[in-house]
């Protein structure tokens, strides 16, 4: 997809291998018994819990955001109330990967 | 306008699903949600394909607006129930679409698709089929779009609500973070705008919040002069069609207009005062 939209994909914006080393890139699953939660979100908050930026969960469960390096907090809402949190520190060239467990 | 024209809640429109006379209306810019599953009987609306001219930079135009209304078989008196993902922020974009060409009857859809989903309300995968009809639209209302040129005039003078994130406000990103981040244009923000982040009007569910916070977020905690014209804006005029809504449909300003031209036209002008950093 392209980025003239502000729209937010399931899973996030697919990333090319030459564009994981310029951007500061987090990504993660949100998996339920092993098996992916496709309907849910993933929302990125910044210092105080300020919120930047939300995607629906992909077919896989997945979710990807742009950050800037720096410190995130990573929140997943799904059905049933499920409310989940991680940390996690976005840097350029570096991908973490944040697991979640329903 | 206040709270209760504007705004239905789920289950408003659960009861309304088979209601003649109103139509439930999804708008995504990413089509694979309703695919997956939409309310049962609503159709769809892509804001790119549908709302968006396929060459010049500008929206539809009226006799596109007709023919997209007419074939997806909503009517002039019916009531359009809107909604869509990301805290109704497409939805909203679409509501503003109607209103600026006319249309009387139009609601959104409170928390939208997200709220939808998170209650395990039911999804149906069948796409509707509606006779088609003969759509009318008004000339575009310019009391709720502004341009460039008005926008520039209004620096010190009106209210500019810059609705993007404070990074983006201040210049260190240049788009949303869940979208890559290269760009051609001048990081910064119009001077004299105010930084309300349009996500911080919704709840975490994507419901609104109460006009009272809403009130409290925009007047005394950001300084916005509710007694002074405004004029809200973002990346490319989505987000801000959010906070229009709030301002002008929610908590009923009278002078409220929406910048779709927003920062990629803005920060792309030659010449243009730019102010970088935190807001003042």
């Amino acid at each position: 997809m392209s980025n003239d939209g502000c729209g937010a994909p399931a899973g996030g914006v697919t990333i090319t291998k030459d564009k994981a080393g310029k951007e500061a890139i987090v990504e993660g699953h949100v998996l339920s018994g092993g098996a992916p939660v496709a309907t849910g979100y993933a929302r990125l908050l910044g210092t105080g819990d300020e919120f930047v930026a939300e995607v629906p969960l992909g077919e896989d469960g997945g979710f990807r955001f742009f950050a800037a390096p720096g410190d995130w907090t990573l929140r997943v809402l799904a059905p049933g109330g499920v409310r989940l949190e991680q940390s996690v520190s976005a840097d350029i060239g570096h991908i973490p990967t944040v697991e979640f467990a329903v | 306008m206040s709270r209760s024209d504007v705004l239905v809640d789920a289950d408003w429109v659960e009861a309304h699903i088979n209601t003649p006379g109103t139509v439930i209306v999804e708008v995504d810019e990413d089509t694979s949600a309703y695919d997956k599953g939409h309310i049962p009987s609503a159709v769809k609306i892509d804001w790119k394909k549908d709302l968006q001219d396929p060459v010049r930079r500008d929206f539809v135009d009226k006799v596109g607006f007709e023919a997209l209304l007419s074939e997806r078989g909503i009517s002039n008196d019916d009531t359009v129930v809107l909604y869509g993902g990301n805290n109704n922020w497409f939805a909203a974009y679409a509501y503003w679409y109607f209103k600026l060409y006319g249309h009387q009857n139009v609601l959104l859809l409170d928390g939208g698709r997200k709220k939808w989903e998170l209650d395990s309300r039911e999804l149906a995968t069948d796409v509707p089929s509606r006779a088609k009809t003969s759509y009318t639209a008004t000339e575009q209302d310019a009391s709720l779009r502004a341009k460039r040129d008005e926008v520039i005039e209004a620096i010190g003078k009106q209210n500019l609500v810059d609705v993007r994130s404070p990074d983006e406000f201040a210049g260190r990103l240049l788009a949303p973070a869940h979208l890559p981040q290269e760009q051609a244009q001048r990081g910064g923000h119009i001077p004299t705008a105010k930084n309300v982040p349009w996500s911080k009007a919704a709840n975490e569910d994507g419901t609104f919040k109460a006009d009272g916070e809403l009130t409290t977020l925009y007047k005394e905690e950001a300084g916005v002069d509710f007694g002074k014209k405004t004029i809200a804006y973002c990346r490319i005029g989505e987000r801000s069609a959010h906070t229009w809504f709030v301002l002008h449909e929610i908590l009923g300003l009278p002078n409220v207009k929406n910048y779709d031209g927003s920062w990629t036209e803005y920060g792309s002008l030659v010449g243009v005062p730019i102010e970088l950093g935190e807001g003042k």
